[in-house]
């Protein structure tokens, strides 16, 4: 548990929802949803949450915290929208489900093996190197994101795709070195952490 | 005249990186249409719908909004265009969060400041197909077809996020028709009820949960082949990529016999307005679209 | 009477318009009126139902005597406006749907298809000779001023738009005071866009109203001890507490009984009486009252409520002995509201509203619903065992959605309990306990007291019991969906929770209808004129008095409690609370009951007229009487969509199956027809029948037919009965063709002479 966690469970006490709508991106919609369940009907990954987005909602009403959070079933969302296009109540379900995705991310409580999770995390701070994504990094990360062996193995049953891909033109081994990049990277990278600050002044530090 | 825009390319489209045949082909079809895409200068990645782990709200708001703001700077009074679905759904949500949340634009244009940048947020975000059936018309991108794609069935597989949550004006989210009229007006013969038009293909998911993801493009392949597709076109890079590539993976795992060519909208258009397989972007395809280089080698 | 009607003079009219001239030989159709039929005139016309038809079916009324007219064109259904003569008999024969709609246009049907036609115009002349012009019986005139039983939202409503129609109201109400059950509450669930907050129930202005209208008379304390009579001349004793009883006059009846609140005391499982922070709906709006947009307080200590938890469907939609088994509407939308009451005085305030199908009718439902989200009121999807009594009581449940058993302690619980409808007793048919031993008593001369604990709201005067009769659940409706607010009494409309469950301003709305359907029934039975569905028909039922035997079946069967019993046992009719649906003349053995312009033999001298081939012709003869209501408009439209069916179906229209005499079948079966066809509407709990009962009691008389066929040694398959409703267009043709296809099989009758 990390003191910002311990933070907001003193500060919510009892209230979940409260602490939901207050510090996870569109949390106040939560409060909305009617348990219709078309969401959970609608995901193409539906077999595969433990909490389906409409049981999510309702343990949050509940006060379940640690099962919410700690739990894999966000990360399942393949950001297809169809619950968002298909909930009788337009609820911003996708955009909820990243939001309790990142806040477990922020309070250090969020399942750290989930491969989502540490996709997700690489592609941010790949992104974030440069201002735009290198693909070849990516990938090379991604495949050794468990270590070196597993990472071997991962990436020979993947060099037939790479090897596709480098004939087609459509990935270089120059990006290897270099590759794509903003120009201006200081003023992004400025940016980017002003971005991070103010909203951890909205957030971390308002325990 | 041309017509102009403020392009976003966005990072699978640069040189040398996954989608960057989609680019090639977007090229030769504006150059025909008499469309001028100018790049945003020094864009950035969008962070996808992806970057959600890494990046709270507003650090991936500021990454939209930067682009928006350069665009406002460097090509005002232009549409943004994008012509991936990923940036083209990033930037709009950010536009029209910013347009309901004056404390996040607040705070948005505060982190913007420190790349000397401020954003106005008045600049309308448009997907490139939008641009064709909107500004172009079927008519219109009909008439400059030269060698018509006669005898090729196509499933259109439009995917998620060109269709969700904003999809195209006009067309439901269950049942799109844009593409199936793309397909026609180049003279091809689209599937008729293709039932996984709208299905995901697990997106970004595909790299982290690939065994979910490519039963998933099964089904997507599977059931253009029981509509008796030659092939499946579609607006979305990562649709293109993960439906192309996971082909022989499927086969050894599933037993099945996939080897269907996926190309995109704008590779069709390219091939149909008579540009040669390499203006086309046919020399990407990793499973050859065989069919269109015929015609294109004609 | 008419006088004319023994002088009987039968004029046939045969249009040549719609195709009918080009399929069917019409020389031979106005020789056959003339010879077989009896016509005195028969002429031809090409357009019969253009102006210059009419008139010169209007030239022959005026002129030459014509009192039955037979026209011989299109469905009974269709040109109504047209063929609409003054103090004559009519008689439609269907040649368009009926005949040439329905069959092929080839030269080999061409035989058959003629032969159906004039049997047709053998059967309208018949009909024609046996019925007379339908006049009222003036018994009664018009009275304008309509009773409203119940002062509650529903009765002032009625009575300040009665009122504002021009007719005078008098209202009686059992309490003190105007208003009923809403005068009750805090405030009421909006009414108005956005849909957001509770609003001002207004019950106070809709008092002052009725008390400022000089057309509306109020009677408090007081109650209906006898109401006598019939439409048009309803004779009520209004009885006040003191016991003072003075007799009204009206012309209609809105009952407007509302509803009382269920017992919840029934609920033990919920501590509801154990511990007094368990309270019902209604308690809870005593305390917001009491408190008067201040904190809410509990009952127990007086404590600040911090937490409320509300119950759904408390001892309702539920089977287990003692509960409701219907769905009350109105309480989750009040729960939502009183959760409110909590919310907008202190945000902090935990509700919880415990539910398993959220249901928030009405245009602002949803809204209403979503306004509750808003403000905070969580909503949990589960089903509550037990309150657990203690200084707070705990709420143990199941919560569906997480699957989990659970519970609450919190300082105040509410019961959603439902609505119990005042609809008074039941009649003595649905007391069907009783219902054999009363009859067995009464037939033994005894006069036995119906025992019911339930007080009547009405005390009607009638043989078949004090109210009007209940529907599903005990409320007193009729068909909720074809026929709102009408009752199975003529002339008596009920409105508002004791009809079916609604909310305030559902009652206004209904309150409103029935006040008009009130209004119909004074002007109609002024006249003597039929209600709904036979609107505006005059022939009414009579009996002859020499033939009755006193065996009561007539007043027992009539849907509507038209029929009293005099002294002797004898009927009693009363014109205007009857409907017109011939049940009573179905029922009576010794044939006794008839309408001026139906009877035994309008019926029955029209399948005598049929010409019966022999029984080597291979030309078997089909019977179907058909209900006018969905069946016959079924084979209409069938016969619109080119459907055909056999040509040797001859199709009679009955006004309801209900008014069907076994003497016809018998008489069919005698004069040699082959098959039998009855078609009614759906019977049963999903009744679709337009007399309530017809249908049903047709079902069970029908049972009957056994025996006579296996007297006459006839196959039981030659008499079948179908449910059939207006939408079985395509099902209609297929009976009758399996029908013709069954006669194959066993072969033809041998009652052919």
């Amino acid at each position: 548990m990390s003191d910002i966690n311990t933070g907001m469970v003193e500060k919510y006490r009892n209230n979940f929802l409260k602490e939901v709508e207050a510090n996870v991106e569109e949390g106040d919609w939560v409060k909305m949803c009617m348990q219709c369940g078309v969401c959970s009907g609608s995901c193409p990954m539906g077999p595969y949450w433990d909490h389906p987005p409409q049981e999510l909602f309702m343990m949050i009403r509940a006060g379940k915290r640690d099962e919410v959070l700690t739990s894999t079933s966000m990360w399942m969302c393949t950001s297809c929208y169809n619950c968002i296009v298909r909930c009788p109540r337009e609820l911003p379900i996708t955009h909820i489900m990243h939001g309790l995705a990142h806040y477990a991310t922020r309070l250090g409580i969020e399942p750290k093996g989930q491969p989502t999770r540490q996709f997700a995390q690489l592609f941010w701070d790949n992104l974030a190197k440069n201002g735009r994504v290198n693909e070849l990094w990516l990938g090379v990360n991604l495949y050794f994101m468990n270590g070196l062996v597993e990472g071997i193995k991962v990436a020979m049953g993947m060099a037939g795709i790479g090897f596709g891909m480098l004939k087609a033109g459509r990935l270089s081994l120059k990006e290897l070195v270099g590759g794509h990049t903003v120009k201006d990277k200081k003023g992004f990278k400025a940016m980017i952490k002003k971005a991070q600050e103010l909203e951890a002044a909205r957030i971390d530090n308002a325990q | 005249m041309a017509k102009e825009y403020s392009f976003y390319p966005g990072c699978s489209s640069q040189e040398a990186a996954s989608s960057s045949n989609y680019l090639k082909s977007v090229q030769s079809m504006c150059d025909v249409l008499d469309i001028k895409l100018n790049v945003i200068p020094d864009w950035n990645c969008c962070s996808a719908s992806i970057g959600y782990c890494g990046g709270g709200e507003l650090p991936r708001l500021a990454l939209s909004a930067r682009n928006i703001a350069l665009s406002e700077q460097h090509n005002a009074g232009q549409d943004i265009v994008a012509t991936c679905a990923a940036c083209w759904l990033a930037t709009k949500e950010t536009q029209e969060r910013l347009d309901h949340d004056a404390g996040l634009m607040a705070e948005t244009n505060e982190a913007l400041a420190e790349a000397g940048l401020k954003l106005k947020n008045e600049t309308k975000i448009r997907h490139m197909v939008e641009v064709l059936i909107e500004d172009i018309g079927y008519e219109e991108m009909g008439k400059h077809v030269k060698k018509p794609l006669d005898g090729i069935k196509i499933a259109g597989y439009v995917g998620c996020q060109t269709n969700r949550p904003f999809g195209i004006e006009g067309e439901s989210f269950e049942n799109p028709k844009y593409l199936d009229k793309f397909i026609e007006t180049m003279g091809a013969e689209p599937v008729e009820k293709y039932d996984k038009k709208v299905s995901c293909c697990g997106g970004a998911l595909a790299f982290s949960e690939p065994e979910k993801s490519q039963a998933l493009i099964k089904d997507i392949i599977e059931a253009a082949y029981d509509g008796g597709a030659d092939m499946i076109v579609t607006p979305c890079p990562v649709c293109q990529m993960n439906v192309e590539v996971y082909q022989d993976k499927i086969n050894a795992k599933y037993g099945t016999k996939f080897h269907i060519p996926v190309t995109y909208y704008s590779t069709l258009m390219s091939v149909a307005y008579g540009k040669n397989g390499k203006e086309s972007g046919l020399n990407g395809q990793i499973i050859k679209a065989e069919k269109l280089e015929a015609i294109a080698g004609k | 009477m008419s006088g004319m009607a023994n002088e009987m003079k039968i004029g046939a009219y045969i249009c040549n318009g719609c195709g009918i001239g080009d399929r069917l030989d019409s020389a031979q159709l106005e020789s056959t009126a003339k010879r077989d039929g009896k016509a005195a005139i028969c002429q031809q016309h090409d357009f019969l139902c253009s102006e210059a038809g009419v008139n010169m079916i209007q030239h022959d009324i005026d002129n030459e005597g014509v009192n039955r007219v037979v026209i011989a064109a299109c469905s009974r259904r269709a040109k109504t406006d047209a063929f609409n003569f003054q103090n004559v008999a009519l008689v439609r024969t269907n040649l368009r749907e009926g005949v040439i709609w329905v069959r092929p246009d080839t030269d080999d049907q061409q035989e058959t298809t003629q032969e159906m036609a004039d049997d047709y115009i053998r059967m309208g002349c018949a009909e024609a000779k046996y019925a007379k012009p339908p006049a009222p019986s003036g018994e009664q005139s018009v009275n304008k001023n309509i009773l409203i039983a119940g002062g509650g939202v529903s009765g002032m409503k009625a009575a300040l738009e009665a009122s504002r129609a021009g007719y005078p109201c008098t209202i009686v109400e059992k309490t003190g005071a105007l208003g009923g059950a809403t005068a009750q509450l805090y405030k009421k669930i909006p009414t108005k866009a956005p849909y957001a907050d509770p609003e001002d129930t207004g019950v106070a202005e809709m008092i002052a109203a009725v008390e400022a209208d000089s057309n509306i008379t109020v009677y408090l304390n007081s109650t209906l001890t006898n109401t006598a009579g019939a439409p048009g001349r309803f004779a009520a004793d209004i009885t006040t507490e003191s016991g003072s009883t003075e007799t009204k006059d009206f012309g209609a009846i809105v009952q407007a009984s509302g509803f009382s609140p269920y017992d919840a005391s029934k609920l033990p499982e919920f501590a509801y009486g154990k511990n007094k922070d368990v309270v019902t709906q209604m308690e809870l709006e005593a305390l917001a009252k009491a408190a008067n947009g201040g904190p809410i307080k509990r009952p127990s200590d007086g404590k600040e409520v911090s937490s409320v938890l509300f119950i759904q469907c408390a001892g309702q939609r539920s089977k287990k002995e003692g509960h409701l088994e219907h769905c009350s509407g109105y309480c989750c939308s009040a729960s939502i509201k009183q959760a409110m009451y909590f919310k907008d005085q202190n945000a902090d305030i935990e509700t919880t509203v415990l539910f398993t199908d959220l249901r928030t009718p009405g245009a602002g439902g949803e809204n209403f619903y979503r306004s509750g989200q808003n403000k905070g009121v969580s909503f949990r999807k589960g089903i509550a065992s037990e309150v657990v009594d203690g200084a707070n009581p705990t709420v143990k449940f199941k919560d569906l959605i997480l699957d989990e058993d659970m519970s609450e302690e919190v300082d105040l619980v509410v019961l959603a309990t439902g609505m119990v409808p005042n609809a008074g007793q039941p009649t003595r048919a649905q007391l069907t306990d009783q219902d054999n031993e009363d009859m067995a008593s009464e037939k033994a001369g005894e006069e036995v007291e119906i025992r019911i604990d339930v007080e009547s709201i009405l005390n009607l005067d009638y043989r078949q019991g004090k109210d009007v009769p209940h529907m599903d659940n005990g409320f007193a409706d009729s068909h909720f969906i074809c026929f709102p607010y009408e009752t199975q009494r003529t002339g008596i409309y009920t409105a508002g929770p004791v009809r079916r469950p609604m909310d305030s301003q559902q009652a206004m709305e209904d309150a409103v209808g029935a006040a008009m359907k009130a209004i119909g029934a004074a002007e109609n039975s002024g006249l003597g004129r039929a209600q709904h569905p036979r609107v505006g028909d005059l022939s009414f039922p009579t009996f002859r008095k020499e033939g009755c035997t006193q065996c009561k079946r007539c007043t027992v069967e009539c849907p509507f409690g038209a029929i009293n019993e005099d002294e002797k046992g004898y009927p009693i009719y009363n014109e205007s609370r009857c409907r017109r649906c011939g049940t009573c003349m179905g029922a009576c053995p010794v044939r006794v009951i008839s309408f001026e312009n139906y009877s035994i033999d309008t019926v029955g001298q029209q399948l005598k007229a049929v010409d019966m081939p022999d029984e080597f012709s291979e030309k078997p003869r089909i019977l179907v009487l058909a209900c006018e209501n969905d069946a016959y408009p079924a084979l209409d439209m069938a016969a619109q969509n080119k459907l055909e069916y056999s040509a040797f179906t001859r199709i009679i229209p009955v006004r309801c199956l209900g008014s069907v005499s076994l003497s016809w079948i018998t008489d069919s079966l005698n004069s040699g027809f082959d098959g039998i066809i009855l078609m009614g509407c759906p019977s049963g709990d999903d009744y679709q029948c337009h007399f309530v009962k017809g249908s049903g009691t047709a079902q069970e008389r029908m049972g009957k037919v056994g025996d006579t066929l296996q007297s006459l040694s006839l196959e039981q398959e030659r008499v079948q009965t179908y449910e059939i409703s207006i939408t079985d267009i395509h099902k209609v043709p297929k009976i009758i063709n399996d029908m013709v296809d069954t006669i194959e099989q066993i072969g033809m009758s041998p009652f052919k002479f």
